[in-house]
């Protein structure tokens, strides 16, 4: 067992009433990419909050690089190797690249508690080193993030995880709001993730991509996981079946 | 959106092309008022609003004009630095003025000297002990009221999600209670010599100048100046990223209320007496300082230097007004309309930004 990154056990969260994931088990071998995929609403953001500490599950463990694990910061999460790429960015506009890149774990000069000094230079270098990772042209680091488009936001999003060592990315539809050729872009950043042996969870709805990049399929349906996929083993319209509901997996019968 | 130019990895980062800083604009503001009221006095009063027309006096500028203006605004310029880096933040803090009021009272009582010409002091509020202390003592009690009354207004924002325009509006009618029960209706005056100094002279201008320059370099150089900035623009990711925003917005209106304690220690020793009514509406005269120099009430944008030029013009509006002759309510009004003014201004901005 000790190829697997993370595993999830009967992981839950209830908004009061809302039963936005119930008893997912997932599991995520070392140096895999997985899709998750499932209708708007299904809870896959949610899934994704609870393993990156923005929330608390209500029930259920997380077990990651060997340990039992509840965060509960994000920070927490990050400081445990695990990097994400939110559905909503978590960018400040007002920001320039590099501060947004260090967003919560600046470098400094010398530390004074608040006041800290930062350390600007060394933050600019290591943001144009991430950056050349991605690939991306961006005007001028050094202007607010608010002008700019949103394959520009989206690489600066994805900079930050390739900016510091993580031993698990998470995509949260990393191209939903993208044009094609911003898409490939991301794409190919996922694909050097891949040769770096680095596992991903990628949240998309985009079939074409999820079958270019991925291992394995999951999908959600009404906050549980109706179907375990191998890519080789399935198809497009055999995934669609599960996420309209269609068809549930054999070893889910009786879950939804 | 500017061509992109492809660099090391498609990236480019050259410094020149960096976007044109907002407080250029309010420095040609400044400016322009200026040499409209130079304009206006030469043509209808036959006067110089900036330069010197005395004949006993050796000197080009009206150096007792310029002095003024830079002194009247410079106990208010302190209270609106630590206004700034709220309004960064994200934030509003409308218990400046009535700190003010509370912390002159508080600070004044501990300043008491033992005898007035000779005679016993009327005014010791407390025994005998209370008298002739140390300057110190009343600087730290007086520092320490801000202290306290920034710490519950920001404890209040963090902690229990009032709004901080509800919270500081709270506080704003508390302190104000707080300096007339303090005061019982009377003025308290005497300070010891060592209190006097504190505010003497020109020293609320070096004290302003000296603090302008700090909060310059903690916004610009430090972690919780970024953290400003970041919790201003964008509060939920800045908690995603893991920045602890309730810790610092308890910081936040601590050091505005010490500040604000601050600007009271100097004015109760530059008037030599402190009265309960001390520093009304100066919490609004600082936000106004504030938006003048091209701050965001949204949040996340704004800086000392536009702060600091915002102060300017409003000295040079207020002196430029009694150069003029024109009764103190018309003062009041046009400062009602600058403040509006300039915050639509910043919504106009915002709009046209927001279009792309
Ligand atoms: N903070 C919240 N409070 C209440 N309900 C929520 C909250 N967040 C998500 N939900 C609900 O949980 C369900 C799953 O949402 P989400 O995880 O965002 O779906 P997905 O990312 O798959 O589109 C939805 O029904 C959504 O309305
Ligand atoms: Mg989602």
């Amino acid at each position: 067992m000790t190829d697997i990154i993370l595993e999830t056990r009967g992981l839950t969260k209830h908004y009061g009433g809302v039963h936005a994931l119930s008893d997912a088990n997932f599991v995520l071998h070392k140096g895999e990419h997985v899709a998750i995929m499932g209708d708007n609403g299904a809870g896959k953001s949610t899934f994704v909050r609870q393993l990156t500490g923005v929330e608390q599950p209500t029930r259920g463990k997380i077990i990651f690089d060997g340990a039992e694990h509840l965060f509960a910061s994000p920070i927490e999460a990050r400081e445990a190797g695990i990097e994400t790429v939110f559905q909503n960015l978590a960018l400040a506009d007002d920001l320039d690249v590099p501060s947004n890149l260090f967003l919560g774990r600046e470098k400094f000069l010398f530390k004074l508690g608040p006041f800290s000094i930062l350390d600007k230079k060394a933050m600019r270098e290591a943001t144009i080193a991430a950056l050349e990772k991605t690939a991306v042209k961006i005007p001028n680091l050094m202007n607010t993030i608010r002008n700019m488009s949103g394959g520009q936001r989206q690489c600066v999003a994805i900079a930050r995880t390739a900016a510091f060592k993580s031993k698990l990315v998470i995509m949260d539809e990393p191209t939903a709001a993208l044009g094609v050729q911003e898409t490939a872009q991301v794409e190919n950043i996922i694909r050097t993730l891949k040769e770096a042996g680095e596992p991903l969870i990628l949240i998309s709805h985009n079939m074409r991509q999820v079958f270019d990049l991925v291992d394995r399929v999951v999908v959600f349906r009404r906050g549980r996981i109706v179907a375990n996929l191998r890519k080789e083993e399935t198809n497009g319209q055999d995934v669609v079946s599960y996420i309209t509901g269609a068809k549930t997996g054999s070893e889910y019968e009786g879950a939804a | 959106m500017a061509p992109t130019s492809p660099g090391i990895g498609g990236l480019t980062y050259d410094p020149a092309k960096k976007a044109r800083p907002p407080e250029l604009n309010v420095l040609l503001a400044l400016v322009l008022i200026t040499v409209a009221f130079e304009l206006i006095g030469r043509v209808f009063l036959g006067d110089s609003f900036l330069f010197n027309t005395r004949e006993n006096v050796d000197s080009i500028f009206n150096w007792q004009r310029l002095n003024i203006i830079i002194l009247q605004v410079s106990i208010v310029g302190i209270i609106a630095l630590g206004v700034t880096q709220v309004i960064i933040s994200g934030g509003i803090d409308l218990s400046s003025g009535s700190i003010v009021g509370a912390t002159a009272m508080i600070a004044m009582s501990f300043a008491q000297t033992a005898l007035v010409n000779g005679n016993p002091n009327p005014k010791a509020i407390f025994g005998d002990w209370a008298m002739d202390l140390p300057v110190m003592i009343p600087v730290l009690v007086g520092l320490g009221c801000g202290l306290v009354a920034g710490f519950v207004n920001g404890a209040l924002i963090a902690y229990t999600r009032i709004p901080p325009f509800i919270a500081t509006l709270g506080m704003m009618v508390f302190a104000r209670g707080m300096s007339r029960w303090w005061s019982n209706g009377n003025p308290v005056s005497f300070p010891t010599e060592g209190y006097a100094t504190i505010g003497k002279g020109m020293m609320p201008v070096v004290i302003f100048v000296s603090l302008a320059i700090l909060f310059h370099l903690i916004l610009n150089h430090t972690k919780y100046g970024k953290h400003c900035y970041a919790v201003g623009s964008n509060e939920q990711a800045s908690r995603m990223s893991g920045i602890k925003v309730n810790n610092h917005k308890v910081l936040v209106y601590t050091i505005a209320g010490m500040l604000a304690a601050l600007a009271a220690v100097v004015l109760s020793s530059k008037n030599l007496t402190a009265q309960a009514g001390m520093g009304v509406m100066y919490e609004l005269d600082a936000i106004a300082m504030a938006v003048i120099g091209g701050i965001s009430l949204q949040g996340g944008r704004g800086s000392i230097l536009g702060t600091v030029l915002g102060a300017l013009i409003f000295g040079v509006i207020i002196s430029g007004f009694t150069f003029l002759r024109l009764d103190a309510y018309y003062q009041e009004m046009v400062k009602g309309l600058i403040i509006v003014g300039a915050v639509v201004l910043d919504q106009w901005r915002q709009q046209k930004r927001g279009r792309g």
